[in-house]
């Protein structure tokens, strides 16, 4: 076998990537610094062929986009496959092809115990919530929050929640699209930012939904299908036997070892260290606030819970969850074959290699190596183009939910007391769409350098922390009233923001301060501010005694029944 | 929605059994993906040497198996409540409505 060099500097990097130790918690699976390749005109073709395509799909898509509503939900006439699948292509990011397959190929099976915090919060969404959220809301998430509350402060909250949740994710992914296109396509990191801002504004301006859904459902498809291709060229060459790719996986990274000066007895431990946990979970209250915040987190995306009002009934929303879920875990699947696939074929081949021995490229490149070692020039140039496919279709879905809040919820609702205009209604979420494409792309720009690592598990933590339990206590508490829904709700999201910039992450990694200095010393707030939003919403709620509380009690059981049964629900969304 | 139909939908006995149903299985289901997470989690953070122990002559140890178990677990504990929920919850729907709207 090929011995090959990888310096202690290179592993540091690595390291700090994907985290051996603390540092994956806060990691989410993000792009982080790339260095910047030669111009890949393969891929910068191929991504030009999607490019065009997607256009066709607006343009069509535009047509049909005449109302607000049309704009919000694409008409609510999209089937429970298509959604599933669209789903996916708004969860499965760039960050988690890549970010997870390369800490595979670096942890082996701690890649996993990652991945799989992203999945299990889809059973929760489907038995707690989707079916009922189709049945009460109509555009937004706040629809449903908001059913028998008074409307503005809920929706304010709700329109908070949600562009928080929005901004974090948002600045993460562009960041992450600089990076990322600057080591594919070998373009400099402004124009790749200014590229991803401009191509997901044509998309949600012109298109709407319906045109961000089709992106999604596309770039789904190809990402699943180079995926598949690359996981079985892989196991292909091992003769299908998982065992034999394991075992020469752990020969490569004990020959790795040994290379760097380890006694052949530790070379060989850790060479076998890939097949087990290693530093991945330090402390178990990390590591359960960690699990809380991925697993409660994904049922309070406001882009992901606005996907199930494009559907037309509960049962094409259940089915959409059922497919997501498939997907996405078979996803997860095969960045774990190819992950350990990119240790075989990929750490062994100097051609991928820099003159140091590490990966050229970054610790980012292993799928991109791996895509060009399994299918050459051309396979590369189109997992190249799908990477950067990804990530437009989460920046849209992103960018629609963050328009949707300002403009149905803000100006639609509380600024014009639900009297609002369709077409007045579309003009502002078109307007919004633009001001946040404007700030998506400086912020981009502006946060470049900094590490921005914590950002998607952040949002995630905000979600499971303001959205989740207010929308899980006004659906399933009979007695939740608005003063308990919007205390509860603002003490999650404050918290979790507060303790998330007081912890080992942001305070010492990003701020700089000196280590050990962190007020709060784990790496997630959610299991603190999740408990604390808890906690608010049921004492404000319980101790309202205003005529306003009445009210919201008295307005449960008509949601109740509507959420159960659909009778009442808004048909096909509005038409 | 008018009080008068609500009250009507609300007193069904099939509006009531889906009501029940529906709750508590989604309940029960909640509860059986966290104790599979968070114990995969906890086994990871208090047994790290029982994952890392060879399934045979192989390198294959005990992770892997689990590993994927959570996930095709994840999948197919969502497969049963979709499957149960589109035989039976539509159909008590449908009852409602049926009942309710003529």
């Amino acid at each position: 076998m090929s011995r090959v060099h990888v310096p202690m500097r290179q592993l540091l990097t690595l390291c700090a990537l994907f985290g051996v130790s603390a540092s994956i918690w806060a990691a989410g699976a993000d792009i982080g610094q790339a260095e910047k390749q030669p111009t890949n005109w393969v891929a910068i073709g191929m991504f030009a062929v999607f490019v065009l395509f997607t256009f066709g799909v607006t343009k069509w898509a535009a047509a049909k986009t005449k109302s607000a509503a049309d704009f919000y939900t694409g008409g609510g006439g999209i089937t429970g496959f298509q959604n599933g699948l669209a789903i996916a292509g708004d969860y499965m990011s760039a960050a988690s092809f890549l970010g997870i397959s390369a800490a595979v190929m670096f942890g082996g099976f701690d890649g996993l115990i990652f991945s799989i915090g992203f999945l299990v919060g889809w059973p929760v969404v489907t038995f707690l919530l989707a079916e009922r959220l189709r049945n009460l809301g109509k555009f937004t998430f706040a629809d449903v929050v908001s059913f028998r509350f008074a409307q503005t402060p809920v929706r304010i909250f709700a329109a908070s929640g949600t562009l928080v949740v929005v901004a974090f994710y948002l600045i993460a992914q562009m960041v992450g699209a600089g990076q990322l296109i600057k080591l594919l396509f070998g373009l400099d990191y402004w124009i790749a930012v200014v590229l991803v801002g401009s191509l997901m504004m044509v998309y949600v301006l012109f298109g709407g939904m319906t045109a961000t859904t089709w992106v999604q459902i596309i770039k789904a498809v190809l990402l699943l299908g180079g995926a598949s291709f690359m996981a079985f060229m892989v196991l292909a060459s091992f003769g299908f036997s998982p065992e034999a790719m394991f075992a020469k996986a752990v020969e490569v990274k004990t020959g790795i070892a040994a290379a760097a000066g380890k006694p052949p007895a530790e070379a060989a431990a850790q060479g076998f260290s890939i097949m087990g946990p290693g530093g991945f979970i330090k402390d178990p209250i990390s590591a359960i606030s960690f699990g809380m915040a991925l697993m409660f987190g994904t049922a309070g995306l406001p882009h992901i819970l606005m996907r199930f009002f494009t559907v037309p009934n509960a049962k094409e929303a259940r089915k959409s969850v059922l497919w997501a879920t498939t997907w996405i875990g078979y996803f997860y699947l095969l960045t774990f074959i190819i992950g350990f696939g990119a240790i075989s074929f990929v750490l062994t081949n100097p051609q991928f290699l820099d003159a140091k021995g590490g990966l050229l490229g970054g610790g980012n490149m292993a799928a991109i190596h791996l895509a060009n070692a399994v299918g050459g020039n051309v396979f590369l140039g189109f997992i190249s183009a799908v990477a950067f496919a990804t990530i437009l279709a989460v920046v849209a879905g992103l960018t629609l939910a963050g328009a949707a809040a300002v403009s149905h919820d803000i100006y639609g609702v509380v600024i014009k007391g639900g009297k609002a205009d369709s077409a007045a209604e579309l003009k502002v979420s078109r307007v919004t769409t633009i001001v946040l494409g404007v700030i998506a792309v400086l912020l981009g720009i502006a946060f470049e350098k900094q590490n921005i690592a914590f950002m998607v598990s952040l949002a995630f933590a905000i979600a499971a922390s303001a959205n989740f339990p207010v929308l899980l206590m006004s659906v399933l508490w009979k007695d939740c009233t608005t003063r308990g829904a919007v205390v509860g709700g603002f003490l999650g999201l404050v918290s979790s923001v507060a303790l998330t910039v007081v912890s080992p992450s942001v305070w010492e990694v990003t701020l700089g301060n000196p280590q050990g200095s962190a007020l709060f010393p784990y790496q997630s707030p959610a299991l603190f501010s999740m408990t604390l939003a808890f906690v608010g919403i049921w004492l404000f709620s319980i101790l309202d005694k205003s005529p306003r509380a009445a009210q919201d009690r008295a307005g449960f059981l008509a949601q109740q029944v509507r959420s159960e049964t659909g009778i009442g629900a808004s048909g096909a969304s509005g038409h | 929605m008018e009080t008068d139909l609500t009250t009507r939908i609300a007193n069904h006995p099939s509006y009531q059994a889906l009501k029940a149903k529906r709750t508590r299985f989604g309940l029960w289901l909640t509860l059986a993906m966290m104790v599979v997470y968070y114990g995969f989690i906890l086994l990871v953070a208090f047994n790290k040497p029982f994952l890392a122990t060879r399934l045979g002559e192989g390198v294959t140890t005990y992770a892997i198996p689990i590993g994927f178990g959570v996930i095709i677990f994840t999948v197919v504990i969502t497969a049963i409540y979709v499957r149960r929920a589109n035989r039976e919850y539509d159909d008590l729907a449908e009852q409602v409505s049926k009942a309710v709207l003529k």
